[in-house]
Parts: structure tokens; sequence; C-alpha cells
């Protein structure tokens, strides 16, 4: 069940296929937005090379959210950071919106694990922060960043700093910022990693309502099959070194989706399956590694 | 709360205190010659009398305000921190931009790296002989060897916090489409504010050690002139005095640096208020 590799003239097309083998929700009219072809990407490390991505091809389509899962290690980051063009490929290329990849860039939005928001910035300026490199006008950027700040009920926190907010205010706050600048791709890495489950969940269903509202095409990594389940469309499963895809499926379950339900465990069953075996091989890796270091 | 501030200020009073009145009776009881170490209340008195106005004042001499602080120490203490100040804006105002380019461009790093390593150990103190040749006495000599004083320590915090900045505020920004220009400026810079300012701070402090050097050999007014001159007349009190003002001046500057630099770093971890 592999993504067929698609050459990168196929951004021009107007309707391509996800993958042949798969019905797919969104095929009749489905636009590629992201064309990852044959990607490799190789480390260097102390006494050799570590093979992080071999032979990936991609094609996300417009408006799709995407999940990247595996098991730490399996590359699924390395591929994120390739798409938002903060490392380059050793192989291959990567196309977005019909231009190739070549440094990051805001019609790619990045939200990470870590917030990475301007500790020096306020909240509202935080969010103002890409509206002002763009030089929108002041006006502007108020009303804009009043929308954000209403969108993400950050209203009553625009002018705390980063450091006096939860980690779940500050993610909405990375969030919001992303969006500010309307960008058409939202790559998050692991964005919930590290909230506690309530606030896990309340940010999930707020993206979810966001990614309805605005038909963003979302590439989130995430080693949660569980998160992984209740948000996409679609799921790649990224084996461990060398990283390849495992495993490419679509997730048809109706939305809102139950997590109790017996279809959602029933696909969280195989999916741990898979990530498992990969879970196993690089535990076995690591532990090789400090045996023979 | 009231009265645990009380109780903490007693607390804090207590061995001051105590040593005050073990030298009180020490002095008044003969046991210690008064040219060599002075009473507190002869400290005081002396202190007081170098605050005070010289002369009574005189409407004709102009105005009330000026002649309440025409007194010998509130001139001296003027003087001094006007060195420190110039001194330190020369000293920081050139190592603030060389730290910046050393800290962001590994080349002009290397190169300049070596002689300031070099440089670096030398006390500002060990210039007194060349200042004086090159600029005389005066301001000029005082203010050069403040400027050394505060130029090291702001150099090396703003190169260490230019080059501490964590990659991933960059790799936001890139990502929201700053140019390598908005990054230095909008990022860099102000991530690197709390690394420049304890260096700031540092320098100041080493500012004020050195301008009270400065005054013994080039001016003939300041703190640090003052204390010299009384030795000559063997006024042992008014030495105490002048350190003492020395201590009082130096404790304000540190602390209106470093409100300052909490005001600046409110945003700072770790520095709750």
């Amino acid at each position: 069940m592999s993504v067929q590799p698609h050459p990168l003239e196929a951004v021009t097309q107007d309707a391509v296929p996800v993958h042949a083998s798969l019905p797919s929700a969104a095929s009749s009219h489905a636009t590629p937005h992201i064309v990852v072809t044959g990607v490799d990407k190789v480390f260097p490390v102390p006494g050799g090379e570590v093979v992080a991505l071999k032979d990936i091809d991609l094609t996300i389509n417009q408006g799709e959210f995407v999940c990247l899962l595996g098991p730490s290690g399996c590359g699924k980051s390395t591929l994120l950071n390739a798409i938002a063009g903060f490392s380059h490929p050793t192989r291959g290329g990567i196309v977005v919106e019909g231009r190739k990849v070549i440094e990051p860039g805001p019609d790619r939005g990045m939200v990470f694990q870590e917030y990475a928001l301007f500790p020096w910035m306020t909240v509202a300026q935080n969010i103002a922060f890409g509206l002002e490199i763009k030089g929108m006008a002041r006006a502007a950027i108020e009303a804009r960043v009043a929308e954000l700040l209403d969108m993400l009920k950050l209203a009553e926190f625009r002018d705390r700093f980063p450091k006096d907010l939860s980690g779940g205010m500050r993610q909405r706050v990375a969030i919001a910022r992303v969006l500010a600048l309307d960008s058409p791709v939202m790559l998050m890495d692991e964005p919930f990693g590290a909230l506690d489950a309530l606030t896990r969940r309340s940010l999930q269903d707020e993206l979810l309502r966001i990614w309805a509202a605005t038909g963003k095409t979302i590439v989130f990594v995430t080693h949660s099959i569980e998160e992984s389940i209740y948000l996409a469309d679609r799921i790649v499963v990224l084996t461990y070194r060398p990283g390849t895809i495992k495993r490419d499926l679509r997730v048809d379950l109706p939305r809102p989706r139950d997590s109790a339900s017996a279809a959602f465990n029933a696909l969280k069953r195989d999916l741990s399956a898979l990530v498992t075996a990969e879970q196993h091989r690089f535990e076995e890796v690591e532990m090789k590694g400090l045996t023979t270091d | 709360m009231h009265s645990l501030r009380l109780k903490a200020l007693a607390e804090g009073l207590a061995v001051p205190v105590a040593a005050l009145v073990i030298w009180q009776l020490a002095c008044t009881a003969g046991l210690v010659n008064p040219l060599v170490l002075p009473s507190p209340a002869a400290v005081a008195a002396r202190w007081w009398a170098y605050l005070a106005p010289l002369e009574a004042y005189d409407p004709a001499h102009g105005s009330w305000f000026l002649w309440l602080f025409s007194g010998e120490m509130l001139h001296d203490s003027v003087a001094s921190l006007y060195r420190v100040v110039v001194g330190f804006a020369v000293g920081a105002g050139l190592a603030l931009p060389l730290g910046l380019f050393m800290g962001s461009s590994d080349l002009i790093y290397r190169h300049i790296n070596p002689l300031m390593q070099v440089l670096r150990p030398i006390p500002p103190i060990a210039y007194i002989p060349l200042s004086i040749l090159w600029f005389g006495l005066g301001n000029a000599p005082a203010v050069f060897l403040i400027a050394i004083g505060a130029f090291f320590p702001v150099l090396m915090n703003t190169i260490a916090g230019v080059r501490h900045v964590d990659g991933i505020y960059i790799r936001a920004a890139r990502s929201l489409g700053a140019s390598r220009m908005t990054i230095f400026r909008r990022v860099i810079l102000p991530a690197a504010t709390p690394y420049i300012l304890s260096g700031a701070r540092i320098g100041i402090g080493t500012a004020f050690i050195v301008v009270i050097v400065a005054e013994m050999i080039a001016v003939n007014n300041g703190l640090g002139f003052r204390i010299l001159e009384a030795r000559e007349y063997f006024w042992s009190d008014k030495i105490i005095a002048g350190m003492l003002t020395i201590g009082a001046l130096g404790l304000l500057i540190d602390m209106g640096v470093s409100r300052l630099n909490n005001h600046l770093l409110r945003w700072h971890r770790g520095l709750e208020s």
C-alpha cells in the first residue's frame, strides 16, 4: 500500500489520485500540494553515516490532514524539516505549490514542539511578527491579530509574555502566529507532545476546527497512534533506519471521531502492531550501539 | 507583613550597630590613636561637613537651591559619576558593536579574538602610565582608563550572548519569512540582551572601581581625589567619610542598573517580579 512515486511535473496537473489502491474521499478533486520525490537524507556521524530517510515518495493533497507516525529516530521530523526547508535532502526533491523547496518560508508555517515563541515579545507581538515582516499596514495587523486572538481564545492574554503562559496557551499562540500569515501549509512537529492529556485533547479539537474552517494542508508529526487516528485523513507510518514509508493508509472514520468506538480501536490495534515492530528495531539498534561503543 | 519587615531590618542592623558601638567605645576609652582610627562620631561629623555647603547662604550669590548643593561631596560625586558615565559610554559603545560582529561572524571572530584574549587580562590600572603619556592629566586619561575597564566585560558578554541564541528562535523567524537583517535586529539582539545587560552591569562596576584609581592620579576633584587629598592632611575621618560615600554611590549605581535590567528583561524567565 505504498504511495506511487510522482514525477515533479505532476504538480501542474489538475487531478492526481493519491494512491490508486485506496479509495480516497477527496480523490475526485485532489490537487497535489506537497510532492516529495525520491528523497534520501543521510547524516554523517562519527565513524560512518546514518540514513535517516530512504526513497521517500509522498504526495500530499490540497487540504489533507496527514500524520507522519513512527517511533523516535524514524525520520519523521527529518522529513518534516525537509518540507519546511530547514534541511536539504541528500537526494531527491520536494515541491510545494509547484515550487521547489530550497529554504524555509512563510508559505509553510511551522509549529514546533518547544513552541519557539519569542520570549521578549508579548502574545500579540508574537502573532504580529510575521505580518510586520510581510510589510502589512499597522491597522491591518491590529485587526488580524485581534481576529486570531479571538479565534484561539487568547484575547485576555494579549499583553502577557510567554513565560507567564501555560504550555497549552503557548502552543495556541504558536498556532496563531502561523495562522496569521495564512500560509496554505501548516507543518507541525509533535506540537502537543509536551502537554497533559486534557489540554492535548482540547488543542486537537481546536486544531480540527481551524483546519475545517481554513482548509489548510496539515502535515503533523506524532508518535502517538491515538492522536494520529483522532486527527488525520491519512496516516503515513515510517520505518526505523533507514526511514522509509512502511504504510500509507487513509482514515475514513466519520468526524468528530470517538476514540472509544470499535472502528477507532481496531485501527489503533493494527497501527500499534506496525509501530511496535519499528519500536523494537529502534531499541535493538540503540542497545547494539551501546554495547559496541 | 509589616512586622516581618521590621524584624528583618532589626536582624540586619544588629551586627553593624554592635560594631559601631564597640568602635566608638574603643575610641572614647582612648585605646586607639584618633589619627589612625577616628571615632564613628567624628567620621559622621566629618561626613556631614563634607556634604554640607561650605559657606553660609548668601542670596547675592544665587539661588538657595544651588547653594544647597554647593557642598564638596556633591561636586565630587557629580564629577566621579560624570567620568563613569562618559567612560562607560565610550567603552561599551565600542564593545557592543564589536561584540555583535564577533558573535555573529566566525570570520571576524577568528581574526579579532586572539588579540582580545591577549589584551583582556591586562588590568585597566596597568594602563595608567600609558594613559598619562598619551593624554596628559585631566579627564581624558581617566575616561580612557574607565573605558578600558568597561570594554571587556561588555565585549565578552555580547559575544557570548549572540553565540548562545537558541537556534529554534532563528528557525521560527526564518519560517515566518524574516530576512537575515530582521533576524539579527529582532531575534538575535533581543535574545542576547540578558547577556549584554549582565556584561553592562559588570562593566559599570569595573568603571566605578577604575574611576577612583584614575582620580587619584590624573585629576583634582572627584571622590577618589578627595580621599587621597585627605591623607595628605592626615584627615583620617575624612578618608573614611569619603570611602563611605564611594560605597553608597556604588550601591546606588548598582541598584539603578539592576532596576533597569529588571525592567528591560521583564519577559525573561527567572526574573518573576
